[in-house]
């Protein structure tokens, strides 16, 4: 099969973009979108071209590190599936398909499709955690937990922080990356003794990195490879409500 | 010449405690003084990080993604191993200690796996404590699987997603220490040379991977967590950018790297598809809870679809051949067993370079939702890489590099034989001997880096009391200066072959001259090609681009030209290591019926190199491994 690649190409944060197309020859269904940018990188290369930076490493769909937003969908039109994980098997033989970074005024761009997330690890660093020390804990089996509590903490707690929905969404929010973990830790006995600090701090730690506020337009959960459904908003939503009305204030969240 | 472990004395059960509390202590307030550089975020490394941070250290951690949570320890699909007994099948810690030794065939330090095996108990409280959302049963206690090499569930979960989850706790924790202040971290930072000064670890000289700058680190201990080197082969299962650079220069600096050759091939991956590929994945061996291995018995029915093939035309050989493990035989076993049916012509899908895993009597016994619960992630993954419907037809897998057990030299306290240089998690070569047991990996790197480091590593601040360095000794410039020359060399070659073209060839020749089965004279051919690979690699190569930006392909060369080095101590060890053990099956040491035999007259050691400089052949040093406790035996899965 062949396919051209139209590719967002930009030095660097302060230097001009523009797409670039390339012709992804001798490539066959079976190989991942990725691996076609491999392909044009070696090609690139041998020619003395300057190859194409882009994020990946598992390519597995769980480090969350790839980031391309593919006919101008974050991760492409298939559901539940991150870039490195998508087959050409899905593209028309002869397809022109169009690469971009994500795009979000919180996630600079650092060059071609390559951004800079570091403000989701702020948001963790802000609260996203149990504030245990190692060595101590009680035996694992000393408060059961119900089953179901820990299946839906788990359908929370895969969010691989990849920046999806905070790319597809027009206000660049954060809220389904935040409301996950959120969401997780709260469905726990162990992530409960802090739910009013940690909600109040991520939340306040999110607005301040800059991302948007949420409109409830779903485009977040269309889009994430984890499948993240967006009913943990509501139940963040709960949490932050829930942490005012017991006298915590956004302010004191720190 | 012989190589002290320092391995504390009295009975096996009791030396850890024992000797945790004759360890000398750093006072809390004098923690502040020591400045520690933790050398990745991936289980070890977070895990250390964090704690040392907790302890009240200064902490500094490095890592090449752009986010400590990328590690790829979050990859780790199928589960962590305890003895925490919660099936009350009979698991207790002297039986994961003595399936560890076993499973390691005799080849690893029996108070290490002691001493791990005591640890797992604790781990496993102190994820839950962190909100790891292991699966559970209905009645809320925690659920347990098997995995290869035990006849007790001991293996805990969080579906297939184990090694995301706990990652994730302990970057948790460590994101807490930063916002706290007592540990930084630095992404997209990769180390490109480890500072010695006097004999001791003194620092480390990083390449800022988005500017390209390069700059040094001062600290009282490095300690690397830098993970195995299972991308030498060039497809693994390991994620794209693990790499050995970390342990290879450290290694050219000093310290000792014990049993290269010790690597492991897991038997169920996803078969190679094509020259395209770039890795290989695997399909978690929890799978083989469920999933059964077949072959078509006769040759001809190869090529039909296999739901038309009867039960009484199918081969279940792992079954057959080791009926009290079954499908969940070690992985060295299960892979080499998966190569000869494949050999004699019975393997199944393109290029006879495959066999079934078949989930069509689970399904039938237990249903699909069943199976969906225990495996849809990773069904689904097969699904997105094959384009087929498993719980319809059955996988088709092939084994694949996965995993070294091999690695940087440690004594009993994870340092190497350079002061100040710890060594933790798949980078060091302690636990695992000859082969590691499925969900062993992550037990044995966040024993590492949240119980015994942390003691350790305060033990040699107090006793060791090492001297403070300045970070403008002129031992950190002359390394940056070295780190800067190789850089440009590598971009001044401007020959005509990729970087990626040397690679698969190095790949190729190791796993066809050193991976499932390595005979003298294969070993001696890839000992012949590889130093000519390495010069037509310096003489030929095409690097892209400039050092002072964003440039993947120069830290792939980078990575390649240590590689190319590295292979040749693997197959140098592989050619002494006369005898068959775990991975490293010898054809000319063989039983009568085609198992491995080891050699333990001539070959109860560990194996750890010396380098002397590039021109010079490496040194030997043995550590001969004395068994206390487990009784050295025959290895049998029948
Ligand atoms: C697909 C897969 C599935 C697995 N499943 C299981 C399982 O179910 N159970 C189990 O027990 N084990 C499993 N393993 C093995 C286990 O995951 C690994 O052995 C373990 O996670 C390694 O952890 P680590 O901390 O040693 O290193 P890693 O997680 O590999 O982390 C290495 C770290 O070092 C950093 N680093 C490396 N080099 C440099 C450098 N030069 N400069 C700066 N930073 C550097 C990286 O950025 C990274 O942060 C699996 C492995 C694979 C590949
Ligand atoms: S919520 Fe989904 S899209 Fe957003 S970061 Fe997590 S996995 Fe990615
Ligand atoms: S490369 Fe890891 S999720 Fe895509």
């Amino acid at each position: 099969m062949h396919l051209s690649l139209r590719v967002w190409r930009q030095k660097s944060a302060s230097a001009p973009g523009r797409f670039e197309t390339y012709e992804a020859r001798h490539v066959s269904p079976d190989m991942s979108l990725l691996e076609a940018l491999d392909g044009v990188n070696e090609d690139l290369i041998a020619s003395g071209g300057d190859p194409i930076a882009f994020d990946s490493d598992c390519r597995e769909g769980i480090c969350g590190a790839c980031s391309v937003v593919i006919d101008g969908i974050p991760h492409g039109s298939r559901h539940g599936t991150t870039a490195c994980q998508l087959h050409l098997r899905h593209f028309r033989d002869g397809a022109t398909i169009t690469l971009e970074p994500w795009r979000a005024r919180p996630f600079p761009l650092i060059k071609d499709l390559v951004v800079d997330r570091h403000a989701f690890d702020r948001i963790i660093e802000a609260g996203g955690y149990v504030s245990v020390k190692t060595g101590g804990a009680p035996d694992g089996n000393a408060i059961p937990i119900p089953k179901t509590n820990v299946d839906r903490a788990m359908d929370a707690a895969v969010c691989i922080g990849c920046g999806a929905c905070v790319a597809a969404c027009k206000n660049a929010s954060a809220m389904l990356f935040v409301a996950s973990k959120v969401s997780h830790l709260s469905l726990l006995p162990q992530g409960r003794v802090e739910r009013e600090r940690r909600v109040l701090a991520m939340v306040r730690a999110m607005d301040d990195a800059g991302f948007g506020g949420c409109t409830v337009t779903g485009s977040c959960e269309a889009v994430c490879p984890k499948n993240i459904r967006i009913d943990v908003i509501a139940r963040m939503n709960r949490e932050y409500g829930r942490a005012l009305l017991k006298g915590g204030s956004p302010e004191l969240a720190l | 010449m012989p190589i002290d472990a320092h391995i504390p004395s009295g009975p096996l059960e009791r030396k850890w405690e024992r000797h945790k509390s004759d360890l000398e202590l750093v006072h809390p307030r004098n923690k502040r003084k020591y400045d520690v550089l933790v050398v990745g975020s991936g289980l070890s490394g977070a895990a250390a990080a964090a704690t040392l941070a907790e302890l009240g250290y200064r902490v500094k951690c490095f890592c090449f993604q752009d986010s400590a949570r990328r590690a790829h320890s979050i990859a780790a699909q199928g589960g962590i191993n305890a003895a925490k007994n919660c099936c009350n099948d009979g698991d207790s810690v002297s039986r994961l200690f003595r399936d560890t030794i076993k499973g390691g065939d005799f080849r690893s330090r029996e108070a290490n796996v002691y001493r791990l095996a005591q640890i797992s108990v604790d781990i496993i409280d102190q994820c839950v404590a962190q909100g790891v959302p292991f699966a559970r049963e209905y009645g809320g206690l925690l659920q347990n699987r098997s995995f290869g090499g035990a006849q007790v569930s001991r293996t805990f979960y969080a579906r297939g997603q184990t090694g995301q989850q706990l990652l994730l706790g302990a970057y948790q924790a460590l994101s807490r220490q930063i916002s706290l202040g007592n540990a930084r971290m630095f992404s997209r930072t990769e180390m490109l040379d480890l500072v010695v000064i006097d004999g001791q670890a003194k620092g480390i000289v990083v390449r800022d991977l988005v500017s390209g700058e390069i700059a040094s680190h001062a600290g009282d201990a490095v300690v690397l967590a830098t993970g195995g080197y299972a991308n030498m082969f060039y497809l693994s299962t390991n994620a794209k950018g693990c790499n050995a650079t970390a342990a290879w220069r450290a290694y050219r600096r000093g310290a000792f790297f014990a049993n290269p050759c010790f690597t492991q091939i897991h038997p169920t991956c996803i078969p190679v598809g094509g020259e395209h590929q770039s890795k290989l994945t695997l399909m978690s061996e929890s799978l083989r809870n469920d999933g059964r291995v077949w072959v078509p018995r006769r040759r001809e029915d190869c090529a039909k679809a296999p739901g038309s093939i009867p039960e009484e035309d199918r081969d279940y050989y792992l079954e057959r051949k080791y009926p009290s493990f079954g499908n969940l035989a070690p992985r060295d076993i299960a892979s080499r067993a998966t190569k000869e049916v494949c050999d004699a012509g019975r393997g199944v899908g393109p290029g006879g370079l495959g066999v079934y895993l078949d989930f069509g009597d689970a399904i039938r016994q237990m249903g699909i939702e069943t199976m969906r619960e225990r495996y849809g992630n990773l069904f689904e993954m097969y699904e997105r890489i094959r384009g087929e419907n498993a719980y319809e037809v059955p996988m088709r897998m092939y084994p694949a590099m996965h995993y070294t057990m091999g690695g940087l030299w440690v004594d009993y306290h994870l340092m190497s034989n350079l002061p100040g240089l710890f060594v933790i998690g798949e980078a060091n070569f302690s636990d695992h001997g000859a082969n590691r047991l499925g969900a062993s990996g992550l037990m044995q790197g966040l024993a590492d880096g949240y119980f015994i480091l942390p003691y350790t590593i305060g033990h040699y601040f107090a006793s060791g009391r090492p001297s403070k360095t300045p970070a403008d000794h002129p031992g950190f410039a002359a390394a940056e200066a070295g780190v800067k020359a190789r850089l440009a060399r590598l971009l001044s070659v401007q020959g005509k072959r990729t970087v990626t073209s040397f690679h698969r060839e190095l790949g190729r020749l190791l796993w066809n001259d050193c991976g499932m089965t390595r005979s003298e004279a294969g070993l001696r051919e890839a000992l012949g090609r590889i130093p000519e690979l390495r010069a037509e690699f310096w003489g030929d190569v095409r690097v892209s681009g400039s050092g002072g930006e964003m440039n993947a392909d120069l830290e792939r060369a980078n990575q390649v030209a240590d590689y190319l080095e590295l292979s040749e101590l693997v197959c140098r060890d592989a050619l002494m290591r006369g005898e068959s053990c775990g991975g490293h099956f010898r054809t000319e040491s063989v039983t009568e019926d085609g198992e491995a035999r080891r050699d333990d007259a001539q070959f109860a050691f560990v194996a750890a190199w010396e380098c002397r400089g590039a021109d010079r052949e490496p040194m030997l040093h043995k550590e001969p491994l004395v068994y206390e406790e487990a009784r050295m035996s025959t290895r049998s899965y029948r």
